[in-house]
């Protein structure tokens, strides 16, 4: 597959000039061949009756056609559309089962067609699989015969140079021999692959080109595969940890909150780092027009990266997670933690603690909830289990909603609603630690029936009716709690090195210009040498042109021209072919140099 | 100076005179542009029409050009001795029409010419106003000013005249005609950004506080302003192409479409440039998306999550492929690739304004 290229020789062979030309253009076409290892492109017919053979060889040489990758390639940019407009459930499930909720026609249709998870769904694997094995299809064969390019020589000078897309011509006195000699002398000091083939040096340049192009798409496999392979030996997970928490976090399996890995990742090799959180700092923008937004975060911690090791002192930021051991430790979301106590009707504390509240909006408004599993008796004395729903505004706004105003703890509310029953801790059934399951539980009520709710300044208490406790919002600084992103990444390297392939590849395939450079040294008729010089690039530059020029220029000093004849230079038996002087050509379609071809009006009758 | 105040509500305050300043020299440039077309279009010299209708032209399909350049070659005496460069003969590929460019936007005209001038030297004028701007905003906040989409704006319509300029300044190509869309289009760009997407200026969120927001933005700003130089020659190559087509057809064509399109460079022409500008940033923009991932790796711990932005950049550098490839596979050439070459456009403006609006992401900062 390759960029840029255009076919030079077939460009070439394509013109529709008189019979007599014929030898002429297929010499040219020899002349450009080779020139790239861009695939030819074939029609496509399916010749009848194949055999199985003849079927999967067809089928192999449809799927690594340059038609059937450019398809793929826009298919897969089609593909990617959706993920960007459909919530996905990588990103946010939640916003999938909204979504689910909210479209119940669309909704199942949408799962069945995997369309939740775009990226990992069957048709778009499908899809940059298919991509990646037409690429590969391509790319062997390519390499090969660039291989045998590279061994090969530039094919020799074709009999007609002015036919090539930039030409120069003089006479000189020097030897035709020397001339040579010093033109091979002269492109191989330029860095051309340069030889002599019969009258005439044939020179090449710019195999960078094809390299670049192979590297690029080479890369782009190699980036492929350690993705690939680093997602099945990657782990990560999340943990949630509280400002001054003694314990921490150490990284074995049973301390994460979640955790995935890929298949082949082995989680007895954790490494056995462990942090806690001494402090989270969070500061925010306290004026303006973007009041609230957050200015700075930071996770002030203890780390040790195993048991022998002593304790370090160390901070993560967003954008500078710790790296410990081979693993990255990010900060993901803090929130705040407000300690309550609870009591039960005889006044012994039954709960004592933080209770990390998750915020649902900018301004850090928290809701979560506060079980109290064990060691509650009613005021009968049996066992029972409390559940309160917890509602947290940093910045409370005065009357109205529980929404907060501002992010920092400037104004903290905490209102409670309240619950006794089962909490369904105990039935086995996973649950989400920061939701109350109220299905059997039962509601305290207030003097109006309604579920008891009250709102707390820290400091205050609210009592459950019928001497059934109370619930305590605790004064003091309120806590934080941040959440960490523990993430093991293999073939990183890899990754980044296919990366930096990619682009210099991507640079050399597009930046660099093959191109070929004939010069031919000939005896004329009145013992003078005539020298010509021809450039053949594999598309149209005005770079071309230039460097010949300045080859030419270069030469010129170890072959000064000769004084012209008087009749205008008609060099050997080429007199049919239009000289540099018989301007007789229609339009100027390239101007070379800085000099414009000012003549362009001048069109021959 | 006082730096009390992270902000600096002088300096802010000085760049939006600067944006309003700048906006108002483009406004006088889009005007003399207006008149070097209007000026240019009394030139009555059909030169495509005469090439590609008068018999001739088409019999010799290989052209040829000569050029002459006198160079000095240091002599063995240590002075300089004037020699004649050879004169290098171009043909072009045979098969391609012969068509040469057009005159420009003044179409020869004296007095369209001095217009032309005249744009120029208000767009170099408003260009370095509009830098201005930009800096005293980057001072204001004393950070790249590529915070939120106000600012992106203001540097992408800045870089995107400078990519002009610069171009222009080359002289390796003449693209002068390029005045009067470019100053358009920053116009509206400008227009949206202190009307619709006006922000005060500020700190950036944590996740920005990184050298990678230089990296990965300032390419991103620059890709965009090349994009688009070449969507535009890609557009003028449609209209263009099919004028000549039609043309060569010998069906009727507008005295309007004649007119401007006649002053344009030739088909293949602009297919060329289109090509060599797109092809040219095309391994930046990789290096963009990598460098985000690389970026997003730090920021967020994921090098690529299909974040909508980072899917749209895909997308793009994607639709951005299928063109370079189209233009080397047959039957796709031409037309087809100019297509696709507009389509990539279209994702990346997509990715800027529709994903910015319309979709959150994590690229989602300070309100648009």
């Amino acid at each position: 597959m390759s960029n840029t290229d255009t076919h030079a020789g077939e460009d070439l062979a394509g013109d529709t000039t008189p019979t007599d030309d014929v030898a002429d253009e297929r010499e040219l076409g020899a002349a450009g061949s080779q020139l790239s290892t861009a695939p030819r492109e074939e029609p496509l017919a399916a010749g009848p009756r194949l055999g199985p053979i003849g079927w999967a060889r067809w089928f192999w040489r449809q799927l690594t056609s340059m038609r059937i990758a450019l398809l793929l390639l826009l298919l897969l940019s089609l593909a990617a559309i959706p993920g960007s407009l459909i919530p996905q459930t990588s990103a946010s499930s939640n916003k999938v089962d909204t979504f689910l909720t909210q479209h119940t026609t669309l909704g199942p249709i949408y799962d069945k067609l995997q369309l939740f998870h775009v990226y990992s769904s069957v048709w778009f694997s499908a899809i940059y699989i298919l991509l990646f094995i037409s690429l590969i299809g391509c790319i062997i064969p390519r390499s090969w015969q660039f291989v045998g390019q590279l061994r090969g020589r530039p094919p020799g000078a074709p009999s007609r140079l002015t036919r090539l897309p930039a030409y120069t011509t003089w006479r000189t006195d020097t030897e035709p021999e020397e001339v040579r000699k010093a033109a091979l002398t002269l492109l191989k000091r330029r860095r051309f692959r340069a030889h002599v083939v019969g009258d005439a040096v044939a020179a090449e340049k710019g195999y960078l080109r094809e390299s670049g192009n192979l590297i690029f798409h080479v890369a782009l496999i190699v980036m492929l595969v350690s993705f690939a392979s680093g997602s099945l030996f990657k782990s990560e997970g999340g943990k949630l940890i509280m400002e001054g928490d003694t314990d921490g976090f150490s990284n074995t399996l049973s301390q994460y909150d979640d955790f995935t890995s890929g298949s082949l990742f082995d989680t007895s090799n954790l490494p056995p780092f462990s942090f806690s959180l001494d402090h989270f700092v969070g500061t925010y923008e306290r004026s303006g027009p973007e009041v609230g937004t957050a200015r700075k975060f930071q996770a002030d911690i203890h780390y040790s990266a195993g048991p022998g090791d002593s304790e370090h002192k160390g901070v993560i930021k967003e954008n500078h997670p710790l790296q410990i051991e081979g693993s990255k430790v990010f900060l993901i979301s803090h929130g705040y933690a407000p300690s309550v106590t609870v009591k039960d009707g005889k006044g012994k504390v039954v709960f004592h603690g933080n209770t990390p509240l998750l915020p649902f909006d900018k301004n850090l408004s928290s809701s979560g909830a506060i079980k109290v599993m064990d060691g509650y008796h009613d005021k009968n004395g049996k066992k029972d289990q409390l559940g309160f729903a917890a509602l947290f505004v940093p910045t409370f706004g005065g009357k109205g909603q529980m929404l907060s105003q501002f992010p920092a703890p400037d104004f903290p509310v905490l209102n409670i609603g309240a619950y006794h029953g089962d909490l369904g801790v105990d039935s086995g059934v996973p649950q989400n630690v920061y939701q109350l399951d109220t299905k059997s539980l039962t509601p305290f009520k207030d003097s109006k029936g309604d579920i008891l709710k009250k709102s707390l300044l820290p400091g205050e208490t609210m009592k459950l009716p019928n001497g059934a406790g109370s619930i305590t919002f605790d004064k003091g600084p309120i806590k934080q709690w941040a959440s960490f992103q523990i993430t093991h990444q293999p073939g990183e390297g890899w990754a980044l090195g296919g990366a930096v392939a990619a682009i210099l590849g991507l640079a050399g395939s597009l930046f660099i210009q093959r191109r070929r450079i004939w010069v031919r040294a000939t005896k004329g008729p009145d013992g003078v040498t005539v020298l010509e010089m021809a450039g053949l690039g594999r598309s149209e530059s005005a770079k071309l042109p230039e460097e010949l020029g300045d080859l030419a220029v270069t030469l010129i000093p170890e072959a000064p021209p000769a004084p012209e004849p008087d009749a205008p230079g008609v060099p050997e038996a080429d007199a049919t072919a239009p000289g540099p002087d018989a301007d007789d050509a229609g339009e100027a379609t390239a101007a070379t140099g800085a000099a414009p071809a000012d003549h362009a009006e001048g069109a021959e009758k | 100076m006082i730096l009390a105040a992270a902000t600096n509500e002088n300096l802010a305050h000085t760049s939006n005179v600067l944006i309003y300043s700048a906006m108002a020299v483009y406004m006088l440039a889009f005007f003399a542009h207006i008149f070097e077309w209007t000026f240019g279009s009394r030139s009555k010299v059909a030169r495509t029409a005469a090439a590609l209708t008068s018999g001739g032209a088409s019999e010799d399909a290989a052209a040829e050009a000569t050029a002459t350049v006198t160079v000095k070659v240091a002599a063995k005496g240590g002075g300089t001795t004037v020699l004649e460069r050879p004169k290098v003969v171009t043909r072009s590929a045979s098969g391609s029409r012969n068509v040469p460019d057009g005159p420009g936007a003044d179409g020869g005209d004296a007095q369209g010419d001095m217009w032309g001038r005249i744009a120029l030297a208000l767009t170099g004028l408003a260009f370095l106003i509009a830098a201005c701007g930009v800096v005293a905003r980057a001072l204001s906040v004393q950070r790249a000013p590529w915070g939120n989409m106000y600012e992106f704006s203001i540097t992408f319509s800045t870089v995107a005249v400078g990519v002009y300029l610069a171009l222009l300044a080359s002289r390796k190509l003449n693209i002068r005609w390029l005045g009067l869309p470019l100053v358009t289009t920053v116009l509206l760009t400008l227009g949206l950004a202190v009307s619709v997407l006006y922000t005060a200026s500020d700190q950036l969120v944590p996740a920005l506080h990184s050298y990678w927001l230089w990296i990965h933005v300032s390419c991103a700003i620059f890709c965009g302003a090349v994009f688009y130089v070449g969507a535009v020659a890609t557009l003028l190559y449609l209209f263009r192409d099919r004028y000549e087509t039609k043309l060569i057809a010998g069906e009727k064509v507008s005295a309007f479409a004649t007119s401007v399109l006649e002053r344009l460079p030739a088909a293949a022409t602009l297919d060329k440039l289109a090509y060599r500008v797109n092809a040219a940033v095309f391994p930046l923009w990789t290096f963009t998306i990598i460098a985000g991932a690389i970026w997003a790796g730090s920021a967020w711990g994921h090098y690529w999550e299909w974040d909508p932005k980072e899917t749209w950049s895909f997308i793009t550098w994607v639709a951005y492929a299928c063109y370079l490839h189209a233009r080397a596979t047959a039957g796709w050439k031409g037309r087809k690739a100019a297509t696709l070459a507009l389509v990539a456009f279209a994702c990346f403006l997509f990715n800027y304004y529709g994903v910015n609006i319309f979709v959150t992401g994590k690229h989602s900062y300070a309100g648009v």
